[in-house]
């Protein structure tokens, strides 16, 4: 689903972000994206979401290399790729069904087809029902569903998170991961990169690690399961 | 298609919606949109006016021919039925020496001087109203010549000059509205094209997420084009009133000279037509404004 190359990134400042870079990463695969914050994480992200392009080497993304994406295209190769953001990037003056319901309007869906995808994306997140309500009124995890929310609605087969949990404390952060982890179940890709090593700890899930531009370690880390994921996502349903 | 329409609309009244949220912001840019269109619409008005008022006038140009000193009145009543025979000439009335000083006498009040003269002093005359057609400048001057040719005639008056000056003050009207207007419409699309660069940097995150999201530059340009137009259709209806404003306050004042001259001109406002034209320019420089704005700035704001 998606194929780094010997990929190579340098800014125009000179700084090289990443060398070398080669990864595979399989259709329907969750991989987190671990390292220091410097280690190449969100460039290596920003290539993927043609926010950036490589400065060599090959990118393959959904079977499309990336240097073949003309820049009038790019919105378009966007639309199969959701994206999380640390900081949410909700758009403050509007309700939560307007930021959800975004990339449907840009896509051109019917205003019926939308409002059943929106409450469908918000019930996955346990939004359902603050719809109208402005994203300032909700807490800053809410904040980030309604993020993830707008990430999925257009159902992508890729979702990308940048350091989705950073501001998060560890309960609502095992939350979020969880809430990622039930798209994964339903085939979507998911790379999310996270510096946080000890939430990562509690899923036992490829992990590609990041030094310097680097991969220098790529597998499964035997976990250590401090409390089960499941139980998890049951609790989190039961207090819905 | 329908899906297509429906966005459209309600970006169109989205845009208007956000708009109202800045009303103050936005009244004064309309005013000022609406005062620059209004001055090339006020500039139509007086020309029309003015043409107007000359076609009266045109009605009333003569020509008056004075026959030679001795001329018997059957010569004058032959040149008389010569001159109207010509198909430029609409009309032709003959004053004799005779009725001419009758009619002197009557109103000039000299009565007693006048009997006092052995000869009569006065000419025959004829005036000649010269047909529709031939009203202008250049046929009036080669009819003029036609008649200086005619025996017994002695001297052809023709007062043309302030019918050519009026019409070379017409024109040079006319002139220095489509350079006034090629002006404004130039300030107008640069007071949308700014206006819509201060709101693309004030909207620069929103621009941004809608990008990262995937949506394209004409996508994000739509608003702010219907915005333009929303714009330029508010400057145009400014414009529309005050001229509409300024008919009505010279409409009573202008009657009442017009009747001092036993004529029953009155002002005309803006028509069905040029309302359209001002409208639509309107519309189409807030556009235009707004398109060259929002093409260029949106570009330059990508995701990083």
């Amino acid at each position: 689903m998606i194929h780094f190359d010997r990929v190579f990134k340098r800014y125009p400042n000179g700084r090289d972000a990443l060398s070398d870079l080669s990864l595979h990463l399989d259709s329907g695969e969750m991989v987190f994206l671990t390292g220091h914050s410097g280690a190449g994480k969100s460039s290596l992200l920003k290539l993927i979401a043609l926010i950036e392009r490589p400065t060599r080497g090959s990118l393959i993304v959904n079977g499309q290399n990336v240097a073949n994406v003309s820049t009038s295209k790019i919105p378009a190769f966007r639309r199969q790729i959701g994206i999380v953001f640390q900081d949410h990037k909700l758009l403050y003056d509007r309700t939560i069904y307007d930021n959800v319901a975004l990339p449907l309007i840009i896509a051109g869906i019917s205003a019926r087809e939308i409002g059943r995808r929106v409450r469908a994306a918000l019930d996955q997140v346990g939004l359902l029902g603050r719809e109208n309500g402005l994203p300032v009124e909700l807490s800053t995890g809410e904040q980030q569903r309604v993020g993830i929310a707008r990430a999925v609605v257009s159902k992508p087969q890729i979702l990308i998170a940048d350091e989705p949990t950073g501001n998060l404390d560890p309960d609502l952060s095992v939350e979020v991961m969880n809430i990622f982890r039930r798209f994964n179940e339903v085939g979507v890709t998911v790379l999310v990169a996270s510096h946080d090593v000890h939430l990562l700890q509690h899923f036992n899930l490829r992990r590609i690690r990041l030094e310097g531009g680097r991969v220098t370690d790529d597998g499964r880390d035997p976990a250590i399961p401090l409390f089960d994921p499941g139980k998890l996502i049951e609790r989190e349903g039961g207090a819905r | 298609m329908s899906t297509w329409l429906a966005r459209h609309l309600q970006t169109l009244v989205g845009s208007l919606g956000r708009l109202s949220k800045h009303w103050l912001g936005t009244t004064f840019t309309v005013l000022v949109i609406g005062i620059a269109l209004a001055l090339p619409a006020c500039l139509h008005l007086l020309v029309v006016n003015l043409e107007r008022a000359s076609n009266d006038w045109d009605r009333a140009i003569t020509l008056s021919i004075y026959l030679k000193q001795g001329t018997s009145p059957d010569a004058a009543h032959r040149l008389s039925e010569r001159v109207r025979q010509r198909r430029d000439i609409a009309q032709v009335t003959l004053i004799t020496a005779e009725e001419g000083l009758k009619e002197f006498r009557r109103r000039s009040g000299f009565g007693q001087a006048i009997d006092a003269l052995t000869d009569n002093p006065l000419p025959h005359s004829l005036v000649i109203r010269p047909a529709a057609d031939y009203m202008d400048g250049a046929h009036l001057e080669t009819l003029a010549a036609d008649l200086r040719q005619l025996p017994n005639v002695d001297l052809v008056q023709l007062d043309t000059a302030w019918v050519n000056r009026l019409n070379a003050i017409l024109d040079t009207l006319r002139r220095a509205i489509l350079a006034t207007a090629a002006l404004l419409a130039l300030g107008v699309m640069v007071i949308v094209g700014n206006t819509i660069r201060l709101d693309i940097q004030n909207r620069r995150d929103e621009i941004e997420v809608t990008k990262l999201v995937g949506g394209s530059n004409a996508f994000v340009r739509r608003p702010f084009l219907y915005a333009g137009i929303w714009y330029g259709l508010g400057g145009g209806l400014i414009a529309w009133m005050v001229a509409g404003g300024i008919v009505a306050a010279l409409t009573a004042p202008i009657s009442r000279l017009a009747g001092f001259y036993d004529s029953d001109f009155r002002l005309v406002g803006l028509g069905l037509e040029p309302t359209a034209i001002l409208l639509a320019t309107g519309v189409m420089l807030g556009w235009l404004g707004s398109f060259v704005a929002a093409t260029r700035h949106l570009r330059e704001i990508e995701p990083s």
